[in-house]
């Protein structure tokens, strides 16, 4: 049984809930595999640093919390800071290239993004965290760009899904503009490793 | 019967359990609920305040879990299907008026998101130590039934469950679902209305002036008559008889008191819901409820890779316990491994069942988190010696 | 005459009484189960006075008693509902103002009146009280008041007046006491009134605003306690507190809440104090508040409740 972990992190009111429920919905209900969502909730939620967790799998989930993080979306350098030890030494970095400085580890898959700037130039800061979800899309492949565009549709509120989806599409794009069919400079592969006992 | 379709939200939807037991609620037909923030359950009754204008229902939010709880009783006493919602500190207030409930014999449901405790404990995060106080924590003697869910789905699935089981039986069933399935978003399919059969409340067919609140006809459950339906009854939370008449004598205690427990003693094999897996020449059963059992499997995995015959068995309802299926187990097996979000509840429960046929070794966890697998792992291989 | 034949005397002449008492139906036994008499109030308690005069009010409205609900709570008060004939609720202690506030949203068309104790709305129920006022749920509230907890063997309560006697402050009461109708009224009651059992015919017609009128009304009755109370305090018996009545009320209808305090043995201000009409009530508040926020989509609970049926 596959199972992937994803940390997502960022500061509040940046959007980290919603970039995760849309994993989430992607992957179980769009691509018909299962997805467990937990949102790091309390007094630190309120703070800087804010982040969501989720496993995937194609069977039932079991431990619904991390055991070993495959891929860490940072959305700002606090959240980076406070997670990117839990990230396995071949799991994926995906990161906003203006407010996080990244430490790679040697052979570490990284990729950064301007996701913000991109969003301003879209004319709204607010769906930063979408043109990084379209990055990260592009990045990990998890599921097929429709799927990914559906589960936009149905978790954005009613009236946005037009400047979303074009956020998405502006992140999906800098990938294949940046990094060259799926490479990142002078790294290798960018699929999250599977194949671990669940 | 059906449900009505203006409470189900067909469909699928990637939804967290507090929000699953919100639209379960709904879906089962509840149109009143009282309740006052607590974390981790606010969510449940955030979603429902957002609905049920909608939908014709009401909800309040009262002044504390005191209140909460005896506007819930009230409320159902008119036949509206009614809830309650909480967490740890407010369950504790409840107490009070969900001895209420049992003594007057009020179909309800109260959801308790379990956190852990004692007093204000940890308010974010995860623990199953209300289970005792589920079964025990009004005073007096009395039954009710508690229920435990894994998942959102499941949330959604078995909130239907509970507010049928607890019209047919006239009891509050307790909700009793823990921090993690509570704020854990998984895909939830909620089915079409016309797939989803509920229990309406059944009223008496007796003409007012012939009805008595609490005879019992040779059945186990009196007959209801809605307030404002011209029956001008009267209910207690006094020792009562027949009538609904305070009397206070050893011989009416035996009769009110002792139907109160019957009524569910009697009709035990038709309330419990478990799941059984591998039982079958299982050296090893481990007992689970809620998150713990899928964490469980984990450790279960990986003992069968040390070559351990290990079964398990779930329970769905925690309240009655399944004492007949636990005894009959425990001849056969090595033992019992229990683990659970508490310092040892329900593991005192599968020991009694057990009746020293097969030890029931528990595994704690005082709670903020879910075990480590292999704090279970190490326990089956304990029993299994 | 013989002890055999004197018995038999006896019980021929209660047999002959116990035929005219059934022949000649007290006016408000309707309104009564009189299966359960008689009731477990001591003699003189003015708590029988209050249950005739609500009865009386009930029979000269004509209410239809299948929509009028009646909660107590816990008390010598919080026995009422197990007396009247109507659709009645025995709850637990201070807990009759939520549980009634379930009835009426339960069941909006239901009339409900709460009616129990000081020490049960006021003291243990206090939060509930104030809060119900406050958001103008609409319920009748009746509050016997006998300055003390008497089922329980005559403990301070929260109308205690200062400097009285009590179980619990065998040496005299040092805690000031609640005004209660001016805490009902400052949380925001629609109707404030407060009589004693001897205002038998103004009680009666404050009942019967108070049945009339909507949102939270709070009528306070004071009454008589003459088996710990006034035995404790040596007031004398029932007729010496009903003397008082006459003596120390002053009747001031409309006067400002503030100044209806009750101390040790002094004047009793009686009177209504509070009756604003156009105050709306919760459930309009919440109709007319969806309504406009919600327009067309919004659906009201039935006036008969909502419960869903085949």
């Amino acid at each position: 049984m596959s199972r992937k972990e994803i940390r997502i992190t960022g500061f509040g009111g940046q959007g980290v809930v919603l970039s995760g429920h849309i994993i989430g919905r992607a992957y179980s209900i769009d691509a018909g595999n299962e997805a467990t969502m937990i949102q790091s909730f309390g007094p630190e939620a309120r703070g800087s640093a804010c982040s969501t967790t989720l496993v995937l799998s194609e069977g039932e989930v079991l431990y619904p919390y991390l055991q070993e993080l495959d891929a860490l979306v940072a959305m700002s350098g606090d959240g980076y800071e406070k997670y990117k030890d839990d990230l396995n030494d071949d799991g994926i970095l995906v990161y906003e290239k203006d407010l996080v400085k990244p430490t790679l580890k040697e052979g570490q898959p990284a990729y950064g993004i301007t996701s913000t700037r991109i969003a301003e130039e879209i004319g709204r800061v607010i769906v930063q965290n979408i043109v990084m979800l379209g990055f990260f899309a592009a990045v990990t492949d998890l599921v097929t760009k429709e799927q990914w565009e559906n589960a936009i549709k149905d978790s954005v509120p009613a009236g946005t899904e037009e400047l979303n989806l074009k956020a998405f599409r502006a992140g999906w794009d800098y990938f294949d503009e940046h990094y060259d069919g799926g490479k990142p400079a002078g790294q290798e592969t960018a699929s999250i490793p599977a194949e671990k006992a669940d | 019967m059906k449900t009505d379709p203006a409470g189900v939200l067909t469909g699928a939807h990637y939804l967290d359990g507090d929000f699953a037991a919100g639209e379960g609620a709904m879906a089962a037909g509840c149109r009143f609920v009282a309740g006052y923030p607590i974390t981790p359950s606010t969510e449940v009754v955030e979603r429902i305040a957002r609905r049920f204008p909608m939908m014709g229902g009401t909800f309040i939010q009262m002044e504390d879990e005191l209140a909460s709880m005896a506007a819930v009783v009230g409320a159902s006493w008119t036949g509206t299907k009614s809830m309650t919602v909480t967490s740890g500190p407010g369950f504790s207030l409840m107490m009070e008026n969900i001895g209420l409930a049992a003594m007057m014999e009020t179909p309800c449901v109260v959801v308790n998101v379990q956190r852990g405790g004692p007093s204000t404990g940890l308010p974010t995060m995860t623990g199953q130590a209300d289970m005792m106080q589920a079964r025990w924590g009004s005073h007096g003697d009395y039954e009710l039934i508690a229920m435990s869910p894994k998942s959102p789905q499941e949330t959604f699935d078995l909130m239907i469950d509970a507010f049928n089981i607890s019209e047919i039986y006239r009891v509050p069933v307790l909700f009793m679902m823990d921090e993690c399935v509570g704020h854990m978003t998984e895909k939830v399919i909620i089915p079409p209305a016309e797939e989803i059969e509920i229990v309406a409340r059944k009223l008496t067919d007796k003409k007012p002036g012939e009805y008595w609140p609490y005879e019992l006809n040779g059945g186990d459950i009196p007959e209801f008559a809605r307030a404002g339906d011209g029956y001008h009854f009267h209910s207690t939370g006094l020792t009562h008889d027949y009538r609904g008449y305070p009397e206070m004598s050893a011989e009416c205690q035996w009769d009110c008191v002792g139907h109160l427990v019957n009524k569910i003693h009697n009709n035990v094999d038709d309330i419990v819901r478990f799941e059984e897996e591998e039982i079958e020449g299982a050296d090893v059963v481990v007992l689970t409820y809620g998150i713990t059992s899928r964490v469980a499997r984990l450790g279960i995995e990986m003992a069968r890779d040390k070559g351990i015959k290990v079964g398990s068995i779930r329970l769905i309802v925690v309240w009655p316990f399944p004492e007949k299926r636990i005894r009959e187990l425990a001849g056969k097996i090595k033992g019992f491994v229990v683990p659970e979000i508490n310092l040892g509840q329900m593991v005192l429960e599968v020991e009694r069942c057990a009746a020293g046929q097969a030890p029931a070794i528990g595994v704690p966890h005082p709670g903020g988190g879910v075990h480590d697998p292999n704090a279970i792992v190490e326990a089956i291989v304990g029993a299994a010696k | 005459m013989s002890a055999e034949a004197e018995t038999q005397s006896a019980e021929a002449e209660t047999q002959v009484e116990k035929r005219e008492v059934q022949a000649e139906e007290h006016p408000v036994a309707p309104f009564i189960r009189m299966d359960r008499m008689p009731h477990i109030w001591c003699p003189t308690c003015g708590i029988g006075t209050v249950v005739k005069c609500y009865a009386s009010a009930l029979e000269n409205l004509k209410l239809d008693l299948d929509k009028v609900a009646i909660v107590s709570g816990i008390g010598c008060t919080g026995r009422v509902a197990g007396y009247m004939n109507m659709d009645a609720f025995h709850t637990t202690h201070g807990r009759a103002v939520p549980f009634a506030t379930g009835l009426k949203l339960g069941r909006p068309e239901l009339n409900v009146t709460v009616f129990s104790g000081d020490g049960d709305l006021s003291g243990i129920g206090g939060n509930h009280f104030i809060h119900s006022a406050r958001r103008h749920m609409d319920i009748l509230v009746i509050l016997v008041n006998n300055f003390i907890y008497a089922m329980t063997g005559g403990q301070n309560a929260p109308t205690t007046p200062l400097g009285a006697n009590s179980s619990t402050m065998p040496f005299g009461n040092f805690e000031p006491p609640f005004n209660l109708p001016h805490l009902a009224a400052s949380c925001g009651a629609s109707y404030v009134a407060r009589w004693t059992c001897l205002h038998i015919r103004r009680m009666t017609k404050a009942f019967e605003e108070g049945l009339e009128r909507k949102g939270f009304r709070f009528i306070e009755i004071i009454a008589p306690c003459s088996t710990l109370y006034a035995r404790r305090n040596r007031l004398g018996t029932g007729l010496n507190l009903l003397l008082f009545f006459v003596v120390f009320v002053e009747i001031q209808h409309g006067v400002d809440t503030r100044e209806v305090g009750i101390a040790f043995q002094e004047k009793i201000i009686c009177g209504k104090f509070v009756d604003d009409e156009e105050q709306t009530t919760f459930l309009e508040n919440m109709n007319a508040h969806y309504e406009r926020v919600l327009g067309d989509k919004y659906v009201s609970m039935p006036p008969e409740g909502g419960w869903i049926h085949e």
